[in-house]
């Protein structure tokens, strides 16, 4: 699966490492975890609940909510709406999503 | 629960303008935006970004540095990270904010809340590796991220254009823009062109960017038809009908356009009436020269109000300020007149193009009205138009009887995405207008909250919290 996005080279960026999948992976900071997960390559980040079929996130402004994701241990965060942090832990999200009534 | 004299939601151009005009004038004003920095969809993080992103980002978006300059000193206060999940007719706010739920209350509230991209399903549009140009240049303006080379482009509309111009400055190779703007659009948009050479500066502008891709070589297709998105956990290949043969692009990305339209979940959860825009394709709430709704305290303005762009909802927004400020009792009608005089005279001014670009990239009315029975119509409860078509068969003759029969628009987006393609789907089938086929009820919350949120609430409204 080639890389969709890549990162434009700038002088002054800062970084801060947070964990897509297990993977220590360097991104940039105060940017959403939703952009970090495409700067990291993953090519989707939760399955449906009804057919399992693959998302990625899609608007990027918090209207389509396909970018649901658990970030330290809690799921359906919404990735696109939250900023990296130092140590994040951000992984996966499989199908249903009990949290909601 | 916390008392403002004014609550402004969100921090784009409009709401910036509203709350500073409204604050110069001496009103207690509270800014509220789900995004970390001001600025808005058009603005985004334009305080924090580097240099350098910002130049290649154009001139018009560094415009937006004065506009938050001006509402930094105005006296105004900023929430960011701060979500609105609810609005009612007693102007109650109800927001999300460090994983808290709490209640706001405000003498006058304007709802700046802007635009969204028009939902437009095909087949393949949910695939990872499909998104809306403007998610594209969210990555961009906020993340410095763009596409690898040999990108999809497709769809309709001056952003599209915009955001081809802006992947070309920085060195991004595109694969090729697909113009699906039916070839009939360019003569009914004729006779509006005449009103829309009075803001000729936008037309010259899109004009110069086509230039700029033809002299750049990127690969332009018009007429296209029939998009499709193909593969299986990923996109693997954009397919279409160009001049009545099918084409194939492999890319792993496809950005596509179809205009925007009003996110009008907020108005409509507060009860302000609506109407259907045959023109622009979309909800729209009833305003006055104010800018107030149907509802006794709450303006609308910007896009959230029908989309004019960011220099008109700059002037929108500053009109829904004022007369804020007038009617909290700061600022008498005379001086509200003479200031507010300029901004109503350019705001008109500014939509003179409107008409024009309405007509010019209205979508291919297949795309609105007729998807296969098989293209996913609701992305998040994964039902097709067939599914829809057999509810609107069995009797179910508007879009909350077909919400309610097939879980349409039931999943944690609350319709956004599908709303307008079910009254569309609905109208077409039975033949009858949109306000007959209707939007989604909108309840709160509007933005899914967890059961702890909301059990959060009830203690604190039953007293038990803070
Ligand atoms: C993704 C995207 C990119 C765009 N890019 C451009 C561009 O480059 N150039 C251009 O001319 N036009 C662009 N537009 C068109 C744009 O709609 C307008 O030109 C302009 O941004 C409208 O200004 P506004 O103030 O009405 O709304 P916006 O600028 O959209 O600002 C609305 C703000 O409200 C916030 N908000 C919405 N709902 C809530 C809620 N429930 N709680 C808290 N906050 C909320 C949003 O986060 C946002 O910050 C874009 C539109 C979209 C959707
Ligand atoms: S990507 Fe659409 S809500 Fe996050």
């Amino acid at each position: 699966m080639p890389q969709r996005f890549r990162r434009l080279q700038e002088p002054d960026g800062r970084w801060v490492e947070v964990e897509i999948e297990g993977t220590k992976t360097r991104v940039l900071e105060g940017e959403s975890v939703a952009a970090a997960i495409f700067a990291s390559g993953l090519p989707w980040c939760r399955t449906t609940p009804v057919s399992g079929a693959p998302r990625a996130p899609y608007c990027m402004m918090g209207v389509c909510f396909e970018c649901l994701v658990e970030i330290n241990g809690v799921p359906n965060r919404q990735s696109c709406q939250i900023s990296v942090e130092q140590g994040m832990q951000i992984r996966r999200q499989p199908g249903a999503s009990p949290e909601y009534p | 629960m916390e008392h403002h004299e004014l609550i402004v939601i969100g921090g784009g151009p409009a709401g910036l303008a509203a709350a500073t005009a409204a604050a110069n004038e001496g009103a207690e004003c509270l800014l509220l935006d789900e995004q970390s920095t001001p600025g808005g969809q058009v603005y985004r993080a334009v305080q924090t970004v580097p240099e350098q992103r910002a130049r290649l980002l154009g001139p018009d978006y560094q415009a937006g540095r004065d506009l938050v300059t001006q509402f930094e000193q105005s006296g105004a206060r900023h929430l960011p990270n701060t979500t609105v999940w609810n609005l009612n007719g007693r102007c109650e706010v109800g927001i999300l904010r460090d994983g808290k739920t709490s209640l706001l209350h405000a003498k006058r509230v304007i709802i700046a809340s802007g635009a969204m991209e028009r939902p437009v399903p095909f087949p393949g549009w949910t695939l990872p590796g499909v998104m809306p140009a403007g998610a594209g240049q969210i990555l961009l303006k906020s993340s410095a991220l763009v596409p690898a080379d040999g990108l999809v482009l497709a769809g309709s509309g001056p952003l599209l254009l915009l955001l081809a111009w802006q992947y070309l400055q920085a060195g991004v190779s595109i694969g090729a823009i697909l113009d699906m703007t039916p070839h009939g659009n360019f003569w009914r948009a004729l006779p509006r062109l005449p009103e829309a050479l009075l803001a000729h500066h936008y037309i010259i502008k899109g004009l110069r960017y086509q230039l700029q891709l033809k002299m750049a070589r990127v690969p332009y297709f018009t007429g296209v038809r029939n998009l499709r998105a193909t593969g299986t956990d990923s996109i693997e290949a954009v397919e279409f009908d160009h001049r009545n043969t099918s084409k194939r692009i492999e890319t792993s990305l496809l950005l596509t356009h179809f205009g925007v339209v009003p996110d009008s979940h907020l108005s409509r959860c507060a009860g302000c009436d609506h109407r259907w825009d045959s023109a622009q394709l979309c909800w729209r709430p009833q305003t006055d020269e104010w800018c107030n709704s149907s509802l006794a305290g709450i303006a609308i303005a910007g896009d959230g109000a029908g989309i004019g762009g960011a220099v008109a909802a700059r002037h929108a927004g500053r009109i829904a300020g004022l007369g804020s400020a007038h009617a909290l009792g700061h600022v008498g009608s005379m001086r509200r007149d003479e200031i507010g005089r300029d901004d109503q005279r350019w705001l008109n001014d500014d939509l003179r193009v409107r008409p024009f670009l309405e007509a010019m990239f209205r979508p291919p009315p297949e795309l609105l009205y007729q998807p296969d029975d098989a293209t996913v119509i609701c992305r998040c409860e994964e039902i097709t138009a067939g599914q829809v078509r057999r509810a609107i068969q069995d009797g179910h003759h508007d879009t909350n009887q077909v919400k309610f029969l097939t879980r349409c628009g039931m999943g944690p987006c609350q319709g956004r995405q599908c709303n307008n393609a079910v009254g569309q789907l609905l109208a077409h089938e039975l033949d009858v207008d949109m306000m007959a086929a209707g939007g989604y009820r909108i309840r709160p919350p509007i933005r899914p909250l967890t059961i702890s949120q909301l059990a959060a609430l009830e203690d604190m409204q039953a007293g038990g919290g803070a």
